[in-house]
């Protein structure tokens, strides 16, 4: 009960992990289901339209609701802390964007137990993802699922923004933040203007698909290029959505461990702008085989390659963090290390994809597979794996196994150049992406059993790290305020795991890396900015938990509203809306609650603060 | 300008060695790296030297990355605090222009490339124009010039500029032939695609859907054999001859009744699945059963359309055919004859 009604942010950090790890799992497994049907030539696992809906959850289950949660995962746990604030700006909206990702979450994974899937690939295209040829509802809870899930990332990403912007403690100037609270305030920016986008066009496909409008219908003078402009102009950046707090986790990382300060910090902050502002710039990279004009492709060709530009300034600014420092291999540095590599290998098979008409030889084959599974995979998920590992203590007080940690790290990352390394030649030598199966004799075998195998050894690595966590939850939380010893900014400064309130005392920021600052002037902690005095908290409350299940039971209602049912009164309550306006009214009504019994909250008193 | 021509001469001994390397992976008749016509070898050449570029990039930061992290290494005991360097304005500087200056000498290619592979040829006179449809699982091809239609093979004249126009029937398709060019999307009619390849070597080149469009997006393959000039001339005209029907008069009959609701044959029957003129001659049977028998993954025509016509679903899951057994209630018997009635039919 206390998980459903909390508002602490450190708890919703929890929450968003284990919900992401979940949701990670299912995207996993899916993973590998795909790859055992790929082992071998006209291999029969799976049949095809299982196989097309396996792709197209991998795909949404990873990008919605597998990574991105986790990301706000680690936001959650860290930026109120790096920032010096007692929480985020709006702890309840904070709790309310938590529950609608979850509720549209498990709404898009019950299309597996209700007649179907969607399998018109993540990208959902139209016309294969309308009515005419995707006739079973899967697509629906795709278009539902995400809006409702969408809605918690915009929540979230505002949240963000807001607490960041007004919430920095005294001293802390944009240019003191630590880079993990510029890459998520650079990142919210990007989720406040890519997710109306793609909200707008899943409004929109739903129309088409339960009101039958035309939007993206050719037959009826709609646009199915409409289509993939709405869904590049917001896929493209959230690309950088997820990119961009891995960036984030790995500058805070490697200056840790290396025992030095960021090397050119305000050139690290410029590239993240930079790469922000040219990520809205490029969607039409993914169309360059959608016949459109010459001069739209070299334009977007070469707005894209201008990208590898702030991206090599962060990965050489990396590289001369560590030159000249004690470089320790903690396991969260080595997944760090283990990045610079990996992501570079992503990068610049990203610049080749710029070449458009390079590209048009590599659009939709397993070149391309490679090249994002590089970025997302060996980028993102490697960041994650820096960032967990490293905040683990800071989150519930206890360090993961070290020795865990390495074989974590090297099952992983060997595994993964395995499964995706060799996807790159499969391209090149003619195979397309997304096909169920492939004909025997094309030079293709022996390369997707490596591949295979690969994944299947990064399944094991991800066994292990799930061990880690088992092991490490059975003992004492005996972890130190600043366990790893070289902690830099904020977080390390207060106890492990943080005190609900945060910090007694908001402190004063005397600088960049500002506990390690303090440390060497040879002080114990933060110098205080203010007296000891009383706390005010916000009070726990289900209206959040509510109004996420009054939204889940709309869209289902609205999902369904044209189906026949074998019972009548069913059919009525569907067909009429009733579920669908009950749904609302429990949203609304929760809502009026919220506006009408205030609440002002509680008080930590200084007694209590000193009696701890 | 100076600077980024020398840079890419020194890159050149490298685009050899790659290409090299390369040029061992894949069928000749599939593979992006053994391009035999002028539209992929422009893409291959682009791709060439963008990766020439990026193993450079990726040497340099390997290398880098493997003497920081074995050379600044934390020995045991060591404690001491390094220096806390703030950065480097040169530095920084140095790592923006170079990249800026590799991204110049990639992009000024690949802008000429854009617009060379750009022309539209549609209005050329010497080139033969040709009509692409996409259709679940399979693919027209039209000559508006000579009055007929083909699915599944395309026939081409070596050496020609072949001018194609591209639409689909139902969902997007993307026409590809990685060994003679980049992939094109069929997008419905209204936003019909044109662009132009051309195969100057005699061959059979495989062909695949490259977007995904349904179930069987995997199967719908497609062959392009390039001919003499003679050779495609004399199909042309064998396409044009009045229809074979079955001998069997009784055969006949239901052949036109069952079959040719649909499908075409020569001057009869409709154009709404593959058209069935000269099926026996073709590469394939549904574009994945391949009609050679001297391979091990291939089969006689009459037993691939056999096969065919026994399982259309367990063959090509998804397609719209209806099953000649359970929805057109011909007898095993019957499906056969016809199988082997097509068989027979070859044009030349």
């Amino acid at each position: 009960m206390d998980w459903i009604t909390t508002v602490d942010h450190k708890k919703i950090a929890i929450l968003y992990l284990w919900a992401g790890g979940l949701f990670f799992g299912i995207g996993g497994i899916e993973a590998l289901l795909i790859r055992w049907q790929l082992i071998k030539p006209m291999n029969d696992f799976v049949d095809a339209q299982t196989f097309n809906e396996l792709i197209t959850m991998h795909g949404t289950t990873m990008i919605f609701l597998g990574v991105m949660p986790i990301i706000f995962a680690l936001m959650n746990a860290v930026i109120p802390l790096q920032i010096g604030a007692r929480d985020v700006a709006f702890p309840f909206l904070n709790a309310l964007g938590f529950w609608t990702f979850l509720f549209g979450g498990l709404l898009l994974n019950l299309s597996w137990m209700m007649g179907g899937a969607p399998d018109a690939g993540w990208t959902s295209y139209t016309p294969l993802s309308g009515t005419a040829y995707s006739g079973t509802h899967g697509v629906d809870f795709y278009t539902i699922g995400l809006q409702i899930a969408g809605l918690g990332t915009l929540i979230g990403g505002i949240n963000f923004l807001a607490t960041i912007i007004t919430m920095r403690a005294p001293g802390m100037s944009f240019m003191r933040m630590p880079m993990f609270a510029w890459t998520t305030f650079i990142t919210s920016a990007i989720i406040l203007f890519a997710f109306p986008a793609i909200t707008v066009g899943l409004v929109l496909l739903t129309f088409d698909r339960i009101l039958g409008a035309n939007f993206f219908v050719p037959g009826g003078g709609g646009s199915p290029v409409l289509w993939q402009h709405i869904f590049w102009i917001f896929g493209h950046p959230e690309v950088y959505i997820l990119i961009l707090p891995a960036f984030g986790i790995i500058s805070e990382v490697i200056p840790t461990f290396a025992r030095k300060r960021l090397f050119g910090y305000s050139s690290m902050v410029f590239a993240t702008i930079l790469i922000a502002f040219l990520g809205f710039m490029v969607w039409a990279h993914h169309m360059f085989t959608t016949g459109l004009s010459p001069v739209a492709n070299a334009l977007f060709a070469v707005s894209t390659m201008l990208i590898a530009v702030p991206t090599g300034i962060k990965i050489f600014n990396w590289l001369f963090t560590l030159w000249g420092g004690s470089v320790r291999f903690a396991t969260p540095n080595l997944f760090a290390s283990g990045f610079i590599p990996t992501f570079t290998m992503g990068g610049v098979t990203g610049v080749m994809l710029a070449s458009a008409p390079a590209d048009f030889q590599f659009h939709d084959t397993y070149f391309v597979v490679a090249h994002f599974h590089y970025v997302i995979v060996g980028g993102l998920v490697m960041g994650l794996f820096a960032g967990l590992h490293y905040w683990w203590p800071k989150m519930f007080g206890r360090m993961l196994s070290e020795t865990l940690g390495k074989w974590t790290f090297w099952t992983f990352i060997i595994g993964f150049h395995l499964t995706f390394f060799v996807q790159h030649f499969l391209g090149l030598m003619g195979m397309q992406r997304r096909v169920f199966t492939y004909l025997p004799n094309q030079h293709f075998d022996t390369l997707n059993l490596v591949s295979t195998i690969g994944a299947g050894l990064m399944g094991a690595g991800m066994l292990v790290f799930l061990a880690n966590v088992w092991i490490t939850s059975r003992k004492p939380p005996d972890a130190g305020g600043d366990p790893w010893e070289d902690g830099r900014t904020l977080e390390w400064s207060i106890p492990s795991p943080s005190p609900e309130y945060n910090f007694k005392q908001t402190p004063l920021v005397r600088g960049l890396d500002a506990f390690w600052k303090e440390k060497t002037a040879g002080n114990k902690g933060m110098t205080p900015a203010e007296p000891i005095g009383s706390i005010h908290m916000p009070s726990a409350t289900p209206l959040p938990f509510v109004m996420a299940v009054g939204i889940f039971i709309a869209g289902l209602g609205f999902m369904f509203s044209r189906d026949d049912f074998s019972s009548a009164l069913v059919s009525f309550l569907f067909n009429n809306y009733v579920v669908t306006g009950l749904g609302l009214l429990i949203t609304f009504g929760a809502m009026l609650v919220r506006s009408l019994y205030d609440d002002h909250g509680w008080h930590i008193e200084p007694e209590e603060l000193e009696g701890r | 300008m100076m600077r980024t021509w020398q840079s890419a001469r020194r890159l050149l001994p490298l685009i050899a060695v790659f290409g090299m390397f390369l040029a061992g992976c894949g069928r000749e008749d599939l593979s992006v790296l053994k391009p035999q016509g002028p539209a992929a070898e422009s893409s291959l050449g682009l791709m060439k030297l963008a990766i020439s570029i990026m193993i450079v990039v990726l040497l340099i930061v390997f290398s880098i990355a493997a003497y920081v992290m074995i050379r600044f290494r934390r020995k045991p005991g060591q404690n001491e605090i390094p220096d806390q360097t703030h950065g480097s304005f040169k530095l920084e500087v140095l790592w923006t222009v170079i990249p800026l200056i590799l991204v110049i000498v990639l992009a000024v290619p690949t802008v000429r490339t854009v617009f060379a592979l750009g022309d539209n040829h549609s209005g050329d006179k010497n080139a033969i124009k040709v009509k692409v449809t996409g259709h679940q699982y399979w693919w027209e091809f039209e000559y508006p010039d000579y009055g007929i239609k083909t699915a599944q093979d395309l026939i081409i004249p070596a050496g020609k500029d072949i001018a194609f126009e591209l639409t689909t029937n139902d969902v997007l398709h993307s026409f590809w032939v990685p060994s003679l060019s980049g992939k094109i999307d069929t997008n419905p009619t209204g936003a019909t695609n044109r662009f132009s390849f051309s195969a100057p070597k005699e061959g059979v080149y495989r062909g695949k859907c490259a977007e995904l469009c349904g179930p069987s997006h995997g199967f719908m393959e497609f062959k392009v054999k390039a001919v003499s000039n003679d050779e495609f001339n004399q199909w042309i005209e064998a396409q044009k001859e009045p229809a074979v029907l079955p001998a069997d008069p009784v055969l006949a009959e239901t052949f036109k009744e069952q079959c040719l609701k649909c499908h075409a044959v020569g001057d009869q029957g409709m154009s709404v699945g593959p058209s069935l003129t000269g099926i026996g001659s073709r590469e394939s049977v549904a574009g994945i059963l391949l009609n050679d028998d001297t391979r091990q993954d291939g089969a006689p025509v009459e037993e691939n359309l056999k096969t065919w016509l026994h399982d259309t679903q367990g063959v090509k899951p998804g397609n719209l055919m209806p099953d000649p057994k359970q929805d057109m209630g011909l007898s095993d018997d019957e499906i056969d004859r016809i199988a082997e009635y097509l068989a027979g039919y070859k044009l030349n």
